[in-house]
């Protein structure tokens, strides 16, 4: 990028170089104003939910968010962790955070898992049926869940898998889209490692393993990252799915801190809720920041 | 299919099975069940169903509540994703262009991604809260007494606020790639062809970001039809009243509280259909836009 930034440097120099300079600076702070705006728009609401879990809640009652920062955030950070929201006592922070992490991780694992074989039986196999396998695979990218949400209820239901991990999970996995993801990077890898790899007297298990696995190194820790924040962001599958409050993932939960905000007799506690909530960003966030260069890949190559 | 393929027969199988049983009981199975039981009337308790026919359809498009949800949902995903590409759009063009710093815009600019639908709306009802809300006290500034829950408009605005901030960081990530994979040349060659940085963009760079935009035009659309459910059952607090509602939530309204299994499924199938119009246009768009490159 920089050479563009150079060459632009000698366009501008060679025609009235003081009037050029000039100009260029006060774009540059127009273009710097407008970013931060933009960043201070998206970022301002995640500091304000800081701010306020600091501050003793009756302090927040009265006045709201403000600049200032209190003493609060530890004891509230206590309190979101180990102190359940309800009469049944299991749902607490801890216990929902733990929850959110099976789900995203679960979620995760199992589509990279399965995804992972089903493009490798498409891709790298002469199968009578393959076409069909391919179609009947690819049809499931055009409705999304929240489409048949109530007859994928109803079946839930009936196979008894109603509040357990597997009934969260399982049907949440029957979407294509990182299968999509390994066959366009299988069909990718050169066929000469193919037919060297014959030559070597590999067998498709050990192909599997021992090349393509690790050549798909980056290709799944994409798609793991990005199925992991899609996961533990799910909302509507487990509201359904989950009326067990000791399965309560975090993100459901912000339904119950909500709803306890207003309406009760009692100071109503910001400090903790908004506490949770963080909780609820930070996993996924950290994933996203930590794991940048990785998750722009995933995302921006799943259109090619 | 690779040219030098495996011989093997019961290794494919075995590698498909799992993925494939998985849609057929939680994919197949359901969608079908909603088409079949969009034909059927339902009593409440499941205990009898009776053929219909088109019954259902017929109700939903006769009824004034159901058309009123479809003219918002329309007016909601239209500015939601007007609102966010342009947005994003915009930021991603900057932050293309400025020598210092852009990493660290990228960095800040990207987190929201990974907020979850419903803690934006939570956040929102924080940012709206009728005695201190920042947002509430802003637009009392203008004279504007912003109720949301209890003004239709203004919670039609808190519900768009919401979705745009939280699908700007998606839409500046592809822009900006999008961006930065024009060849330098071509952006060299437009510098000395053309001086003025606005029609320089219209002329050469947004028909280079074109297939992008398209492809984010689509995702936009889809997100602000299904994802923003936890958003809007947030900030709606479970409790839609006169509320606006999207057709989805409508669906999940209709299906799980009021027990109208027919009238949600026929619901289910229209909005089925629509995501399936949505595709098909795109994959014609996607084999026209190879010519792109």
């Amino acid at each position: 990028m920089a050479e563009i930034y150079e060459s632009r440097a000698i366009i501008a120099s060679t025609t009235t170089p003081q009037l050029r300079r000039a100009k260029f600076n006060w774009e540059a702070v127009g273009d710097h104003a407008i970013l931060i705006a933009g960043v201070l728009f998206m970022v301002a609401p995640l500091l304000m939910l800081v701010q306020m879990s600091s501050m003793p809640d009756i302090e927040t009652i009265k006045s709201g968010p403000s600049l200032q920062f209190g003493d609060q955030l530890w004891p509230n950070l206590m309190k979101a962790l180990f102190e359940s929201m309800s009469f049944s006592g299991a749902n607490t922070g801890l216990n929902m955070f733990k929850n959110s992490l099976v789900l995203g991780l679960g979620f995760a694992i199992g589509k990279v898992v399965i995804s992972m074989m089903a493009a490798y039986a498409i891709v790298y196999f002469r199968l009578r049926f393959g076409m069909v396998a391919f179609w009947l695979i690819f049809t499931t990218l055009l409705l999304p869940l929240e489409v048949r949400i109530v007859p994928s209820y109803e079946i839930t239901q009936k196979l008894g898998l109603l509040n357990t991990y597997t009934g969260l999970i399982v049907p949440l996995i029957a979407s294509a889209t990182a299968t999509f993801f390994f066959r366009q990077f299988y069909l990718s890898v050169p066929e000469e490692l193919l037919e060297a790899a014959r030559i070597d007297g590999a067998g498709p298990i050990r192909f599997f393993i021992d090349i393509l696995i690790p050549l798909s190194q980056t290709m799944i820790a994409a798609i793991f990252i990005i199925m992991f924040v899609y996961g533990w962001n799910q909302y509507l599958w487990p509201t359904m799915i989950v009326t067990d409050e000791s399965k309560y993932t975090l993100v459901q939960g912000i339904k119950q801190i909500t709803q306890g905000l207003d309406g009760s007799q009692q100071v109503p506690e910001y400090g903790r809720s908004n506490l949770l909530a963080m909780l609820a960003i930070i996993p996924p966030v950290a994933v996203v920041i930590f794991f940048q260069r990785w998750f722009v890949k995933g995302l921006t190559e799943s259109d090619k | 299919m690779k040219r030098a393929g495996f011989d093997s027969n019961w290794l494919p199988i075995l590698l498909l099975l799992p993925q494939l049983s998985i849609i057929a009981v939680f994919f197949y199975w359901p969608a079908l069940q909603a088409l079949r039981s969009s034909f059927f009337l339902e009593d409440p308790f499941g205990f009898s169903a009776s053929f219909v026919g088109l019954e259902n359809y017929v109700r939903l498009l006769r009824s004034p509540e159901y058309l009123n949800n479809a003219g918002f949902t329309v007016v909601f995903s239209t500015s939601v994703t007007f609102f966010s590409l342009a947005i994003a759009l915009l930021l991603a063009v900057k932050a293309d262009k400025v020598i210092r710093g852009a990493k660290t815009y990228r960095t800040l600019l990207m987190w929201v991604y990974a907020v979850a639908p419903p803690v934006a709306g939570f956040i929102t009802l924080i940012m709206f809260n009728q005695r201190w809300g920042p947002l509430t006290s802003f637009f009392e500034l203008f004279g504007w007494d912003f109720r949301v829950r209890q003004n239709y408009a203004d919670t039609a605005i808190a519900m768009i606020v919401a979705s745009v901030w939280k699908q700007i960081p998606v839409n500046f990530i592809f822009f900006l790639s999008g961006l930065q994979s024009i060849p330098r040349n071509v952006v060299e060659a437009a510098m000395i062809d053309n001086r003025s940085a606005v029609s320089r963009f219209w002329t050469i760079t947004f028909p280079l970001l074109a297939p992008t935009g398209f492809f984010l035009l689509i995702t936009n659309i889809t997100y602000s039809l299904f994802d923003t459910f936890g958003t809007i059952d947030t900030i709606l607090r479970n409790n839609p009243g006169d509320n606006p509602v999207t057709l989805v939530y409508r669906v999940y309204l209709d299906g799980f509280r009021g027990q109208d299994i027919g009238g949600s499924s026929a619901q289910s199938v229209v909005l089925m259909v629509l995501v399936l119009l949505l595709t098909v246009f795109q994959f014609r768009m996607v084999e026209r836009r190879i010519h792109y490159n």
